[in-house]
């Protein structure tokens, strides 16, 4: 108990909040862009799921972690087409088609991966020191002495911001998820720009599954993901469909993810069950408050969230 | 300005000519043997259409006679079947609204295009064919602001939409279509939405950009208002172009017989001068008192309002859109709670009383949109005509529906209403909005309710289906009945009510007997303006 909330500890523990909370903000980035487009995609569970499959088995594949992140963009990026296939261009219900492909890839990921269960790959996402600011006292500590992936994540949060809210490729984007017709009247391609951001979000996603198993735990097992495409899900509602926000929340449940460890080795005398509860416990919340359609509106979710676009509609 | 009608056209055309420079030789838009249909309706039957520059015309019709199809195809939204369209002379072929946008069409639809919580710049910004990055947003409400002086359209372009009104953002639609470099502009319908003084103004904006060389498209079926200001008219009916004519060469008269294809009894006798039938007025069936509830967002959407309805009463509630009036009907009917004030329905207390038992006082309730609260589009129409009294008998043996007695009742139903149906098995949707609004209308007054809220009940209707309507809403009030009756439409305000309330954000500006009221005086207490004129009696 004596080393218990410690600076050194904490830091630690912020430190590994950083790095656990990287898959669920690539995972979250993803949803976030899609929902903006207007559509929900239930299904990064699954994608998740595939993204880890594939960064494995193509890290074991070719010998190189990056060979392998680019085999879990593409997943995730093939996942998706099915959801964009299916809810933007054949306009079937969202939600129904989300579980669908989250059921399917739990259950595909597990059928291709049985040959690789545990092996563990030849190379992964290590810590690699910042020069300079990996120096910075506290901050250097917990942002800077981390894996490449953690870099390209918080790059893509200061990318995705600033695309979204200050380019006419975001102000597009935040229309078809707005207003449709508004965006169709104005000559905006909606059912393509849709389909390009289920389909680049579900790449984010897939790299989420990466994240995984080339960074925190390196090698397939299945369904390693662990309810953490769902938290990422729960998470867009949260931040309120801000890149930013996503990665203050990402990390908060990569905080409770690793003090969970670090409480236990601390001796801290609470039930590991009850720990590892927690991230779902939240994560129901969250969609309990969520739901309240006033809730909804005070965060300004996508007005056309989960609505399928037909031009006929208006008569 | 000119810098973008140019800009914006694409190089393949060969459009040179700017509003202020028309090519009067060629018409601005001819759309030759048009054709388009849905399924087995033909919405457009070979239509041959055409408008100048610096000229406004008219397109009128029914509803569903085929205007809005034929404009869609025009703004590129749909492709038609067969026949030929041309813009300036040179024929075109459109995929996407983008074409259409790019030969300089702009569309003022119905419900407006905009994108409520950007700013009006952003919402222009979306329509820019501009390469870039950055959104420009600061150089664009620039260039905003002068075109709205120009124009003289009064659009702050730093504003977010939903803080507009309904006339401003109608504005905004305009000016972007400027903006955008549209020379062809078509309007929905615009007026539905409006108070008389911004209808007003919007008329005397077509016929100063007609006079500047745009050309003026004007869809509407208020004939006053196409009398005012088009150049000339073409008539719609199913599918047909009828007539073409000038305002000098017709009247509303004629106009709406060739609309219709028959004489109509409310054109014939102006509503407002029909003398009234006497009628034995009781007591108060409806009485409010310092009634207030909330809106859909939280916030308060009725403040104290005081109503009374004596039996063989008509009050007739005038507003724009939003400013209480589905609240008002749905604090009435039980659907929404109150949180002040109390609702008294033939002497009885009402407030905050389960909706089944205001309907069993009997208070028929025709609510603002039939299809979401009033009828269920999926099941078929003997199901939707006992969805008031399928709990009592004749309908039901304890918990078991009497098929038989369900058949004669949604047949007696159907008949006694005029509604043109296969049968009583087909599904409500495949009803056209008339007819859906008869049934619902006949199973709402069969039981001879003692107080009816009626929200909008010809929106949406076609002209002879509103004459029944009327008919029907007059025969409740000669038998008794006290109505509420909520309506956008001042025409049918003024033919059926004995008063008039005016509600601008939840208040009652004040009530008029209908007898003295006063187009110009509504229009000011529409648009929140208090009326000092002695003879506004506050509430009866």
């Amino acid at each position: 108990m004596s080393d218990f909330l410690t600076p050194t500890f904490v830091i630690s523990v912020l430190a590994a909040a950083v790095a656990a909370g990287t898959a669920i903000l690539f995972a979250c980035l993803g949803e976030l862009i899609t929902e903006r487009a207007g559509v929900l995609n239930l299904g990064i569970e699954g994608i998740m799921l595939m993204g880890a499959l594939a960064g494995a088995g193509g890290c074991i594949w070719s010998g190189s972690a990056w060979v392998g992140a680019g085999a879990a963009l593409l997943a995730g990026a093939a996942m998706a087409a099915i959801h964009a296939l299916l809810c933007v261009g054949l306009r079937a219900n969202q939600v129904v088609s989300g579980l669908a492909l989250t059921i399917f890839g739990t259950g595909l990921s597990a059928f291709l991966g049985r040959d690789i269960v545990g092996m563990p790959p030849p190379s992964s996402f290590r810590r690699i020191d910042i020069p300079f600011l990996a120096e910075i006292p506290i901050l250097g500590r917990i942002l800077f002495q981390q894996s490449a992936l953690v870099y390209v994540s918080i790059a893509l949060v200061v990318f995705l911001w600033w695309y979204i809210f200050r380019t006419r490729a975001g102000l597009r984007l935040r229309a078809i998820g707005e207003r449709p017709e508004a965006a169709d009247a104005m000559g905006v391609d909606v059912a393509r720009l849709r389909a390009l951001y289920v389909v680049m979000g579900g790449a984010l996603a897939g790299l989420g599954g990466a994240a995984l198993s080339l960074g925190t735990n390196p090698g397939w097992t299945e369904g390693m993901t662990a309810g953490r495409g769902w938290i990422a899900v729960a998470l867009v509602i949260f931040a309120a469909w801000n890149p930013a926000r996503a990665a203050a929340g990402a990390y908060l449940f990569g905080g409770v993810e690793a003090g969970q460890f670090r409480l236990q080795t601390a001796g801290v005398d609470l039930s590991p069950f009850f720990l590892s509860m927690l991230p779902y416990l939240f994560t129901i919340l969250v969609l309990v408050l969520s739901t309240r359609e006033a809730t909804r509106r005070a965060l300004g979710a996508p007005a056309a969230l989960g609505r399928a676009y037909m031009r006929e509609d208006r008569g | 300005m000119s810098q973008h009608l140019i800009t914006s056209s694409p190089s393949s055309s060969p459009i040179t000519s700017s509003p202020q420079h028309p090519s009067t030789h060629r018409p601005a838009i001819a759309m030759r043997d048009i054709s388009k249909r849905f399924g087995t309706v033909i919405a457009n039957d070979r239509i041959t259409f055409d408008a100048s520059w610096g000229e406004v015309h008219a397109l009128v019709g029914e509803n569903g006679a085929g205007k809005s199809t034929l404009m869609s195809i025009l703004a590129g939204l749909y492709r038609p079947d067969s026949g030929a369209v041309e813009i300036d002379g040179q024929p075109v072929h459109f995929r996407s609204p983008r074409d259409a946008i790019g030969h300089g069409i702009g569309m003022v639809y119905q419900h407006f295009m905009l994108v409520e919580p950007f700013s009006v710049a952003e919402n222009v910004v979306l329509g820019e064919r501009r390469s870039g990055v950055n959104l420009e947003t600061a150089r664009v409400a620039r260039e905003l602001t002068a075109l709205s002086e120009k124009y003289a359209l009064g659009v702050d372009p730093q504003a977010k939409i939903w803080q507009l009104s309904v006339g401003e953002q109608q504005r905004v639609e305009i000016l972007r279509l400027l903006y955008l470099g549209a020379r062809i502009l078509v309007f929905d319908e615009p007026t539905a939405v409006l108070t008389p003084q911004e209808t007003h103004g919007l008329l005397r904006n077509l016929r100063g950009m007609a006079g500047q060389g745009f050309s003026v498209v004007f869809i509407s079926h208020k004939l006053d208002e196409v009398q005012e200001v088009a150049d000339r008219i073409s008539v719609l009916r199913r599918g047909q172009i009828v007539a073409t004519t000038t305002p000098a060469a017709t009247d509303r008269r004629t106009l709406a017989r060739m609309m219709v294809g028959r004489e109509l009894a409310d054109f014939v006798a102006r509503p407002a001068d029909e003398p009234r039938a006497e009628v034995d007025r009781g007591g108060a069936m409806l009485e409010l008192r310092g009634l207030s509830a909330l809106g859909e967002k939280g916030l308060p959407a009725l403040r104290e309002i005081d109503l009374e309805i004596r039996s063989g009463e008509t009050l007739g509630i005038a507003g724009v859109a939003g400013n209480g009036q589905r609240e008002l009907a749905e604090t009435v009917t039980g659907l929404r709670p109150v949180t002040a004030g109390t609702v008294r329905i033939d002497g009885k207390a009402m407030t905050n009383r389960p909706a089944a038992e205001i309907t069993r006082a009997g208070v028929a309730h025709i609510p603002e949109d039939r299809l979401a609260t009033g009828l269920i589009g999926g099941m078929d129409l003997s199901a939707n005509a006992i969805l008031r009294d399928y709990g009592q008998p004749p309908l039901c043996h304890g918990p078991f529906l009497l098929t038989r007695a369900v058949s004669a009742f949604t047949d007696r139903l159907l008949t006694a209403n005029d509604v043109k149906a296969p049968g009583r098995w087909t599904k409500l949707r495949t009803l056209s909005g008339g007819n859906q609004q008869k049934l619902l209308l006949g199973r709402e007054l069969a039981g001879e309710p003692r107080l009816i809220v009626a929200v909008h009940p010809t929106r949406g209707v076609d002209v002879g289906a509103t004459e029944a309507i009327h008919d029907a809403l007059r025969a409740q009030r000669a038998r008794g009945a006290a109505t509420l009756l909520i309506s956008e439409d001042l025409d049918e305000l003024l033919a059926l009510a004995d008063r008039i309330a005016v509600l601008f954000a939840g208040r009652i500006m004040g009530t008029i007997p209908t007898a003295s009221a006063d187009r110009e005086q509504i229009g000011l207490m529409m648009a929140g303006i208090e009326s000092r004129e002695a003879e506004v009696v506050m509430d009866v």
